[in-house]
């Protein structure tokens, strides 16, 4: 196992107990993300997708192999503050403004209230909400909701970011927006990002790699490794370089759907 | 005859009157929502008026509102002793230590499973004791003072508090909760930060339920044995020696204390639970 992995996944198996039977929602998943890495994971609904980040997050305990983040097992790196988790629906609470959604885990890991106050605008202003502080959820769109969320997992400046499928609720123009935004925030934080989606166009025009996953049970067929530069202007989307990576990743999810019958 | 067929007039004229208002642009504005309820009301208390004088009723069957109004006004300080005795002693204070019993207890049974599974069926077997029949132990147990409507109105108030409670701690979504798991907060951050707002909504059911209940308890409970004030006592001695004008001012002080108490919580609720979507 090398020193600047990130996340190291080894042989990991997951099976849920259901009231019909075991489902086995991982199987064998081995991977290695490093540190800066974008690592994009796309599949059918069922393929394990967002359990491996749950698993990564210590949210589900995998019931074979093993999982490290950053060298230590994932109940640790959660009380370490190594990740921040960024979940399908925005899920701020009614009851906090914008600035106190942000707030909430800088209150929970008991940062002073200056540095509470200087992080909140700094992580609002990356993600363009600064003047919004004393807004209520329900009176911002569902982009804004979510970039708040976004805003509310870099608070605390964890290395690592698990994003599980953020802007699947939202319409395409907000939806490459925000993923311009994720872009240029990545580039300048440096941060590990594990992005969850089944978007094609999404997984190649953000990550540095595509994880192929296929359900029943769920595994990994295919890891790509995306050859674009890091610069990303939104039209990469129509040369000729992205519509092969696409193919690829198309063909690695057609593949893992043949296997099933 | 005739001051019943003006109260049969009158009742057609304030009937039109209020189809005028709830059909006019006023009917949205402040003024009409507060006209059509005012002009039903005052209606009601002028044909009862007419009605009882027109037809001669007996004073001990229904007193017109003019007696009440009288006897009301002449018997405001003893209005006013019973008030404290009955609502504030009594009913207050049984309320506040009933709602806080609940509210301890609810976080019992959301830490313990054996008491979630053991407690709440006793819970709502004590809930279907009828008050008349507790009523005269705690009597018995508490002396006659308020002390024991105090003790009754904690056995009214308190289950349905407690069931709100329970439930409002439970909704939550998986997905809040997971939240707050990535964050390794404790038991009390999360309780604190999350679930106890989020139960907000149904506590307030379980407080506006129980202040009518208070009322309803502190009264009752004094027809069991109480000093020589308070509102249930005088009720029952005054249907006693045929004085109804005196029960039906003390039944005007009853809605008014129960409008007022219910009207209080309510403000506190639109302040508390403001992000809810029936608030907002």
């Amino acid at each position: 196992m090398s020193q600047d992995a990130a996340i190291e996944a080894n042989g990991l198996d997951l099976t849920f107990e259901t009231g019909d039977g075991a489902i086995q929602a991982l199987r064998d998943v081995t991977l290695e993300i490093g540190k800066g890495e974008f690592v994009s994971f796309i599949g059918p609904s069922g393929c394990g997708k967002t359990t491996f980040l749950r698993v990564v997050a210590g949210l589900e305990k995998p019931t074979g192999g093993e999982v490290r983040v950053n060298g230590t097992s994932p109940d640790e790196a959660r009380r370490d503050r190594a990740y921040g988790y960024v979940f399908q629906e925005a899920g701020l609470y009614p009851w906090r403004t914008i600035a106190g959604n942000v707030r909430l885990p800088l209150e929970i890991m008991g940062y002073s209230r200056s540095e509470m106050a200087d992080r909140v605008n700094r992580v609002l202003e990356l993600v363009e909400l600064s003047g919004f502080e004393n807004k209520h959820p329900w009176q911002l769109s569902g982009g804004m909701q979510q970039r708040a969320s976004i805003a509310r997992a870099l608070a605390f400046d964890a290395d690592i970011l698990l994003m599980d499928e953020p802007f699947g609720a939202l319409d395409e123009i907000v939806r490459d927006h925000l993923n311009e935004q994720l872009l240029g925030l990545w580039e300048h934080t440096g941060k590990t990002i594990g992005f969850v989606t089944h978007s094609i166009p999404e997984a190649v025009y953000l990550s540095t790699r595509i994880v192929v996953m296929s359900p029943r049970p769920g595994r990994i067929t295919d890891v790509i490794d995306n050859p674009l530069p890091r610069k990303r202007p939104l039209d990469i989307r129509d040369t000729p370089e992205f519509l092969e990576v696409a193919q690829r990743v198309r063909k690695g999810l057609r593949a893992g759907q043949s296997y099933e019958d | 005859m005739t001051l019943v067929l003006a109260a049969i007039v009158l009742w057609m004229a304030a009937w039109w009157l209020n189809m005028r208002i709830a059909g006019s642009a006023l009917a949205s504005s402040h003024v009409g929502r507060v006209a059509v309820p005012l002009v039903f009301g005052l209606s009601v208390l002028a044909i009862w008026e007419l009605v009882v004088r027109g037809l001669d009723v007996p004073q001990v069957i229904l007193p017109a509102p003019t007696v009440i109004a009288e006897t009301f006004v002449a018997e405001t300080g003893t209005l006013w002793t019973d008030f404290r005795q009955t609502a504030l002693k009594g009913a207050i204070s049984g309320y506040v230590i009933g709602c806080i019993a609940a509210f301890a207890v609810a976080l019992a049974i959301d830490r313990s499973m054996f008491l979630r599974r053991g407690l709440l069926p006793v819970g709502s077997f004590v809930a279907a004791l009828p008050i008349v029949g507790t009523a005269p132990i705690l009597v018995n147990w508490f002396g006659f003072d308020w002390q024991s409507k105090a003790a009754v109105v904690v056995v009214m108030v308190f289950f349905p508090v407690l069931v709100n409670t329970v439930q409002g701690l439970a909704d939550t979504a998986a997905m809040q909760r997971d939240l707050m798991r990535t964050y390794s907060a404790s038991y009390w951050q999360t309780l604190l930060k999350l679930r106890a707002p989020a139960a907000m909504p149904f506590v307030f059911n379980g407080l506006k339920i129980a202040t009518t209940l208070a009322l309803i308890g502190a009264i009752v409970a004094e027809y069991f044995g109480s000093p020589t004030r308070g509102m249930g006592f005088r009720i029952s001695t005054s249907v006693g020696t045929l004085e109804l004008a005196m029960v039906w001012s003390e039944i005007a002080v009853a809605a008014l204390a129960g409008t007022l108490f219910y009207g209080a919580v309510t403000l506190v609720e639109r302040w508390v639970t403001f992000w809810h979507p029936s608030q907002r």
